[in-house]
């Protein structure tokens, strides 16, 4: 449960970021995760009064505020029509409609969990975290940076030409993912990236003339990412279902391949 | 800290801990169909809305229902009854335990889509865990309402 001593809604960015330099303050997101972490703290600082849950979308990129809820990503046309409903297909499986009505797209990144389906797609796409000091930053950058005490203000979203495809594999629907797969296709590469080995989600960039033997593409793909076992899969079985896993996702991106 | 909500469209304000948790709150102020269930985000039986959206009391700290409408499924009777004998009617549950935070969803899922297929159906209600049954029988009943209620809404 959170708990608190203080509970403030910030009145700018900037008020949150000083707040946020205690290291017995925190923002708060949807609070899924952050309730579970068993903790009091000093000052829970709530940045939904700053206009954070807004998507703005032009014609060259997409700006996710970082206090979206998941469900209304899903929702978006836009953002449906960009990635052929691959954004909604990572997120849907998640919990059920009610968790994704509270928990944030900024929690979900800032976080940077290794289960996560969220991660598993953005990190494919020509996409940045817009960090209020530390700018904006690639995703797969970002996915490596160690936690620091900075805002995650936005998620950007460049409207690059992609095939996006996404493949998550669970025990039990609605479960935390065994392995989550995401390809994007374009501009003559091809992105791959697994998450839930179970540590967080990585990519491997190629050209395209790798696909043009898929088998082949799959399992070194595969095979050039580590895993580990946890009470959800072995290592071997990660590694095993990676391989079905690209290849399936590669052939929802319904890119002609092969000779 | 101070509060001011509406909960059902009655105007509450109190005086409350800043950690207080939605679910706590409603259940104090007398609202006892929200049931606390998992607690950790999992099982949808805490369901109520905020501003008409369903979320999990659980999860949303009551600081942020400030200012805001919350409704609980002692503000749906009339409907609420309705659902709950189709439900009765496919002998659909057992202990009853999940049925609030059921018909909370059930009802949401109507107004949100408009004649959902069975697969949207199934998405939709995926974070109401029952222990005691299959959901076969809450799928039928959910069907046989929502036929039941098109056909209202064309004879009206
Ligand atoms: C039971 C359960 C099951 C889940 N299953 C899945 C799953 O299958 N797949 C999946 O992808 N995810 C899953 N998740 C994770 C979930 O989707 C969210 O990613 C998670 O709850 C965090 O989002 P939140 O909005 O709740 O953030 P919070 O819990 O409020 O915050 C998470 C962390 O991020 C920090 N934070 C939040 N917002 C910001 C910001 N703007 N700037 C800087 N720091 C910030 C907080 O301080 C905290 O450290 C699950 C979570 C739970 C609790
Ligand atoms: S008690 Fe809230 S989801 Fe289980
Ligand atoms: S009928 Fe008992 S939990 Fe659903």
């Amino acid at each position: 449960m959170l708990r608190c001593n203080k509970y403030i809604f910030a009145e700018s960015l900037e008020e949150a970021y000083e707040l946020n330099q205690k290291k017995n303050n925190v923002i708060i997101g949807g609070n899924g995760w952050l309730r579970l972490r068993k903790r009091q703290w000093g000052t829970v600082i709530d940045i939904s009064r700053l206009g954070l849950d807004k998507i703005e979308e032009d014609a060259e990129q997409f700006r996710i505020g970082a206090m979206v809820c998941l469900s209304d990503i899903e929702k978006h046309k836009g953002l449906n029509a960009y990635t052929h409903n691959a954004l909604k297909e990572s997120l849907k499986h998640i919990v059920g409609t009610q968790f994704r009505n509270c928990v944030t797209v900024g929690g979900s990144i800032y976080g940077r969990f290794g289960f996560s389906d969220v991660l598993s797609i953005f990190i494919v796409m020509d996409s940045y975290a817009e960090l209020y000091k530390g700018g904006i930053v690639p995703m797969y950058e970002f996915a490596k940076m160690p936690y620091d005490r900075d805002i995650l203000v936005s998620i950007i979203v460049k409207k690059k030409p992609l095939h996006i495809a996404y493949s998550s594999f669970r025990n039990q629907s609605t479960d935390f993912p065994v392995l989550t797969c995401a390809v994007a296709v374009g501009e003559n590469k091809i992105t791959t990236a697994i998450g839930a080995r179970p540590s967080r989600a990585d990519i491997r960039t190629d050209s395209t003339e790798a696909l043009k033997d898929i088998e082949k593409y799959a399992s070194d793909t595969a095979k050039s990412f580590d895993y580990q076992s946890n009470m959800r899969a072995s290592a071997e079985y990660r590694e095993h279902i990676a391989e079905v896993l690209i290849k399936r996702t590669l052939e929802k991106t319904e890119v002609p391949y092969g000779n | 800290m101070e509060i001011k909500l509406w909960i059902n469209d009655k105007l509450i304000t109190d005086n409350v801990e800043p950690d207080m948790p939605m679910l706590e709150f409603l259940r104090e102020k007398g609202f006892y169909s929200v049931k606390r269930g998992c607690e950790t985000s999992n099982c949808g039986l805490c369901t109520v809305w905020l501003e008409g959206k369903p979320v999990l009391s659980c999860t949303v700290p009551l600081m942020r229902a400030d200012g805001k409408h919350i409704t609980t499924l002692e503000g749906l009777q009339k409907e609420a009854a309705e659902f709950g004998a189709f439900l009765a009617d496919e002998g659909a549950d057992q202990c009853g335990f999940c049925n609030p935070g059921f018909i909370m969803n059930v009802l949401a899922m109507e107004r949100d889509i408009d004649d959902p297929t069975d697969e949207e159906i199934k998405e939709y209600l995926s974070g109401n865990l029952c222990r005691c049954t299959g959901y076969t029988g809450q799928f039928r009943a959910v069907k046989k309402y929502l036929a039941h209620k098109r056909g209202v809404n064309k004879n009206e």
